[in-house]
């Protein structure tokens, strides 16, 4: 057990490292873009009088070391600074963006994990029979879809054309009730996304290990179907459907900028894009950090839970060339 | 869109909607007097993170009604661009138009109860004119050579130069009055018909009714609130089941599906909106004219206003006032599409084939890249190869716009014609950096400068209508074309004549409209 804590401190310290790079690239990134904050913020209106009295006001006549070293240091004690664009604190700006991007996230993955591995048992279990065809054909398509189409069918069907459910997911403070209202379109778009690929890399992974020879003693045995996947083939395909279920969980906070325009849901996604449009630099930064420590915070927590499944991954040296 | 019977289809209904409107009235009479109560939700597609209800700073239409709803003006642009009086009852100026005084009106008072005085105007002027103010008011300003109260009711303005457009000026929208010594602008302190209740920069605002304020008829919903959505489908989509009661920028290709709903009005207003490719006088090739006369006779105005405008708009005649404008001079031949012309023109300037290069992007207007192929099209019949440069959406004011000797440009309009040609036309506009052509006529400057001293009406009339046969046969303005307004609003809401200074009634739905 104490080799297992070496290796998940091992983890935690290297995606410490990544997010400090990360931090880096994005300054540099966002420093590159053409046109600077000041300019991005007063507009067409810009004169260079009042260009250059914004510059002095939001600190960005120096040096751009200076000003990474100001933000990191600011990151370090827990301050995230202020906004260049509005001037208000950044965590005001920032946190009631990241809870409503998380409830989404949160909603989503709560329809769309547990039925997207319950499907993809389902259609192992029910191999090349109908429900699998089906389950896997479904899936291909709506894959295949780009999402503000599926968002926009969505809601022409369930807004504009039954009128169930509200085009927009602005909720005015509501209740649970309105709120889960308001989020269930935004929610159904991400899911069948998910769905589908949870599907497919369920039944992919149980279908590996279909293959071994204990599943066929197994089946020699005479034991039913369904309890070949789920307890014989399940549990040896555990680490790469938590994989996959996690990554997708990471998608589901991370890439959902398109789902937030389409339904104009204020979440972290659309703060980050409106902020590059304005060079809002710090903003932009603790979007980035936050999306970045979710990910990589996600992946941990997917190599943790896959070692916890797998004893082998537990001794590196004794390691099988995995398929 | 080439239908001419579908074009006229689409004005049939839109005079049939403003019949229907008509005849509300005799039978409604109570339509006519607004009433009061509801909330109005209105979707906005013009907004930033960085909106904030400081005045010297607002640069979006979000911002513009949020101002408008928690604070007045001085004076207020009514429908037609008339000046009507607003927290001043009454203005008058010397004769020499140097000397403005406005009296202001008695009784009114902030949200927190604080009467208005004159030190209230003093400083809401002075926050703008201030050394080191941001304010992109300030260029405007700076003929202000002193403001100061005059007795418990008066302010004062002393003019460097005498301007008889300087009452309308006063009802631009970063003009608002806030109290005196006010730095917190956070708080939306005004006088207006609203109290700020919510404000998340980018997302929404909530307002509610002032119920002490002074004007009649005015401010008469429960509670506004404003929603940012970038989206035009969202906006559509938001309207049609009812989560919104109007909103801005309808997308001109979705009119006809929009209006086959029975309970969405689409709004068509004439605007000051123009779209332009400005081309630099001062760089080659642009410095000859016949070069510039050659571009602006290589472009098919009416198919642009046709394609890119869905026919919502009508053809631009290179310089810049439009019908909407005081001193719109409708007697100068409209330039139409000749290529032989061109041609013509080119061999004069002695190039045999011009090449050159056109940057655009979507942020001046969306169809910007559309117009600039169909004009790549157009200028090869007579010769001209148009590169059309695709430039980044983001940073293009700054890095392209009035860089670049030929881009894609759009003006928003203006108070008067005496701003406009200031800003855009004049040395002055040069030193403000918003000449984009760089023309420096020096007969031009004189009429700017003269026309803006003359009260006589008919002597300013001829001075701007050579101003604008200067812009016209002389300028680097290849202005295309004039876009309308297009809003969607439940047929709920009431309204009188619609204003065409900018989308939603001049930006004051939340003042003007009312629940029927």
């Amino acid at each position: 057990m104490h080799g297992v804590l070496a290796m998940i401190a091992q983890r935690i310290a290297l995606g410490i490292a990544t997010l400090f790079v990360i931090s880096m690239l994005v300054f540099l990134a966002v420093d590159m873009l053409p046109g600077d904050p000041a300019e991005a913020i007063l507009g067409q209106s810009a004169t260079p009088a009042s260009v250059a009295a914004l510059r002095q006001e939001l600190g960005l006549n120096k040096p751009l070391i200076v000003r990474y070293a100001d933000w990191t240091a600011g990151m370090l004690r827990g301050d995230f600074g202020r906004s260049l664009a509005n001037d208000r604190p950044i965590s005001e700006l920032v946190a009631p963006r990241l809870g409503a991007t998380l409830s989404l996230a949160a909603l989503a993955a709560a329809i769309a994990l547990p039925l997207g591995v319950l499907l993809g048992i389902l259609s192992t279990v029910h191999r090349d029979r109908a429900l699998d065809r089906v389950a896997s054909t479904a899936s291909l398509l709506v894959i295949s879809f780009p999402e503000f189409f599926t968002a926009y069918m969505l809601v022409a069907c369930f807004s504009v054309g039954l009128g169930w459910l509200p085009a927009i997911s602005l909720s005015s403070q509501g209740g649970f009730l309105e709120t889960l209202t308001m989020l269930a379109l935004p929610a159904l778009t991400l899911s069948l996304a998910v769905i589908g690929y949870v599907l497919r890399m369920t039944r992919a992974a149980i279908m590996g290990v279909m293959a071994s020879p204990y599943v066929e003693m197994a089946r020699l045995k005479g034991v039913g179907p369904w309890d070949v996947v789920v307890r014989h083939a399940l549990p040896n395909a555990l680490s790469p459907i938590i994989n996959v279920v996690i990554i997708n969980l990471a998608y589901l906070v991370v890439g959902v900028v398109v789902i937030e325009v389409v339904f104009v849901y204020p979440g972290l996604g659309q703060l980050l894009v409106d902020s590059v449009a304005k060079r809002d630099i710090p903003v932009v930064q603790a979007c980035c950090i936050l999306f970045a420590a979710t990910y990589i915070g996600l992946n941990l927590l997917a190599d943790i839970l896959a070692l916890l499944a797998n004893p082998r991954l537990r001794r590196p040296r004794h390691r099988e060339a995995r398929a | 869109m080439t239908n001419h019977g579908h074009l006229d289809r689409r004005s049939l209904l839109l005079g049939a909607g403003a019949l229907g409107a008509a005849q509300l009235l005799p039978s409604n009479a109570m339509a006519q007097t607004p009433k009061r109560g509801g909330a109005f939700r209105v979707g906005i597609s013009d907004f930033a993170t960085s909106d904030s209800l400081d005045p010297t700073l607002v640069e979006t239409q979000f911002s513009q009604h949020l101002q408008w709803q928690l604070r007045n003006n001085l004076v207020e642009a009514g429908p037609g661009g008339k000046l009507v009086p607003e927290l001043a009852e009454s203005w008058e100026g010397s004769k020499d138009a140097k000397t403005w005084t406005f009296k202001l009106r008695k009784g009114v008072t902030f949200h927190d109860g604080k009467s208005l005085t004159p030190a209230d105007v003093v400083h809401s002027f002075n926050t703008h004119r201030r050394d080191g103010s941001k304010s992109m008011t300030k260029p405007i300003l700076a003929q202000i050579a002193a403001v100061k109260a005059d007795g418990p009711d008066a302010v004062v303005f002393e003019l460097i130069d005498g301007n008889v457009g300087f009452p309308a000026l006063t009802s631009s929208v970063g003009l608002v009055i806030i109290p005196d010594g006010d730095t917190d602008y956070r708080r939306g302190m005004g006088t207006g018909g609203y109290i700020l209740e919510q404000f998340e920069p980018g997302v929404r605002s909530r307002v509610k009714r002032n119920p002490n304020y002074w004007k009649a008829g005015r401010g008469n919903f429960d509670t506004v609130e404003m929603i940012c959505i970038k989206d035009a489908t969202a906006r559509a989509n938001a309207l049609l089941t009812g989560q919104l009661d109007a909103y801005n920028a309808v997308d001109p290709r979705t009119v006809a599906l929009l209006e086959r709903n029975s309970a969405v009005r689409i709004n068509r207003v004439k605007s000051k909106a123009h779209f332009a490719f400005p081309m630099m006088v001062d760089q080659a090739p642009f410095a000859s004219n016949d070069v510039r006369l050659a571009m602006k006779y290589a472009i098919d105005r009416e198919e642009i206003v046709k394609r890119v405008l869905g026919g919502f708009g009508s053809p631009g005649n290179d310089h810049p006032l439009s019908a909407a404008y005081e001193f719109y001079d409708g007697s100068i031949p409209q330039r139409a599409y000749d290529p032989d012309k061109a041609k013509f023109h080119l061999a004069k300037a002695g190039e045999a084939s011009l090449r050159v290069q056109l940057h655009v992007s979507e942020t001046p207007f969306s169809g910007a890249t559309d117009a600039a192929v169909l004009f790549k099209a157009h200028a090869a019949k007579a010769g001209i190869t148009v590169d059309v440069v695709k430039e980044p959406e983001d940073g293009y004011w700054s890095s392209v716009w009035n860089k670049r000797p030929l881009c894609t440009s759009r003006w928003s309009g203006r108070i008067n014609d005496d701003v406009l040609l200031t800003l855009g036309y004049s040395d002055t506009g040069t030193k403000a950096g918003w000449n984009e052509t760089r023309i420096n006529s020096p007969r031009l400057n004189a009429i700017v400068a003269e026309a803006r001293k003359e009260f006589d009406t008919g002597k300013r009339r001829a001075l701007y209508s050579e101003a604008q046969r200067i812009i016209h046969d002389d300028g680097g303005s290849n202005i295309f074309a004039f876009a309308d307004f297009l809003d969607a609003t439940s047929r709920k809401l009431a309204f009188g004549e619609l204003a065409g200074d900018w989308m939603l009634d001049g930006c004051r739905a939340s003042e003007r409209w009312w629940f029927a």
